[in-house]
């Protein structure tokens, strides 16, 4: 295998992230969406780290997984807050700071 | 057909297939399953490209911990009627995945079909840099400062989420 096909992958996985953070309107969704399109860049760099023979890109997807796993603990806690205020995680129902 | 192209279109089906079920699902504990299974794809794909700290990363942190988090928080909501949650499509949503499917398009263009050659392929010494001593050793050298700026993050997050998640702050 060559890198492209990585890449191509990485890239389609990370398209449907998007695709899933426009179309959805259930904030756990939406959340998911995000962790799929960090995990694609995740691929992508270990990828790069593979057929360059350098470390440093696995090193940045450590660093990516921890910043990824404290952003689930935070976010998922404002959705629980969300969910306490205003009885939904509807993102059409959440919409106080809109213009 | 050599066993890394095979376990690669393997993973690589797995992986595409996980995550277009994981954001067409209704609901969230079956889509939160089906991201599971595509984050254990995704350790496979590591596998296969020699990063073995990684890939266990993958599976012990993603698929254990991150993934237990999301079920824990979909049944402490406890939403009752997914029917309120009906999804209508409307024309911004349209507009928005036609938009995100030209920019994969524009991705594909780009990565299969441009002229400008990568760096030649050392793919023989990633059997070397993956593994848990070599990226133990970098971990604790050359990025011994992030390593333990990594520890104040984690802290200041899990002082926010207990916060967030308080019932009243006073």
């Amino acid at each position: 295998m060559d890198l492209q096909s990585y890449l191509l992958l990485s890239a389609t996985l990370f398209i449907i992230g998007v695709v899933g953070v426009i179309a959805r309107r259930n904030a756990i969704i939406v959340f998911m969406s995000i962790e799929l399109m960090l995990n694609s860049v995740n691929l992508s760099l270990v990828a790069f780290s593979a057929f360059l023979g350098d470390v440093t890109g696995q090193m940045l997807v450590f660093f990516a997984m921890t910043v990824a796993a404290a952003e689930a603990a935070v976010g998922l806690a404002i959705i629980i807050a969300l969910f306490r205020n205003k009885q939904t995680i509807n993102l059409e129902d959440i919409n106080i700071l809109k213009w | 057909m050599t066993l890394e192209t095979l376990l690669f279109y393997f993973f690589g089906t797995i992986s595409v297939g996980s995550a277009l079920m994981m954001v067409t699902r209704r609901s969230p504990v079956i889509a939160a399953l089906y991201l599971i299974l595509n984050f254990f794809a995704l350790g496979g794909l590591y596998l296969s490209l020699h990063a073995q700290f990684i890939a266990f990363i993958q599976i012990l942190v993603y698929a254990g911990a991150i993934m237990v988090l999301f079920l824990f928080v979909i049944m402490l909501l406890n939403l009752g009627d997914e029917k309120k949650l009906a999804e209508k499509i409307s024309y911004k949503k349209i507009i928005g995945a036609g938009l995100s499917f030209g920019v994969l398009m524009e991705l594909i263009y780009v990565l299969a079909f441009s002229t400008a050659s990568l760096p030649p392929s050392q793919f023989e010494k990633a059997t070397e840099i993956g593994t848990v001593e070599n990226i133990g050793m970098q971990l604790f050298t050359t990025f011994l400062f992030p390593f333990e700026v990594t520890s104040i993050l984690l802290l200041s997050a899990i002082v926010g989420a207990v916060i967030l998640a308080k019932k009243k702050l006073r």
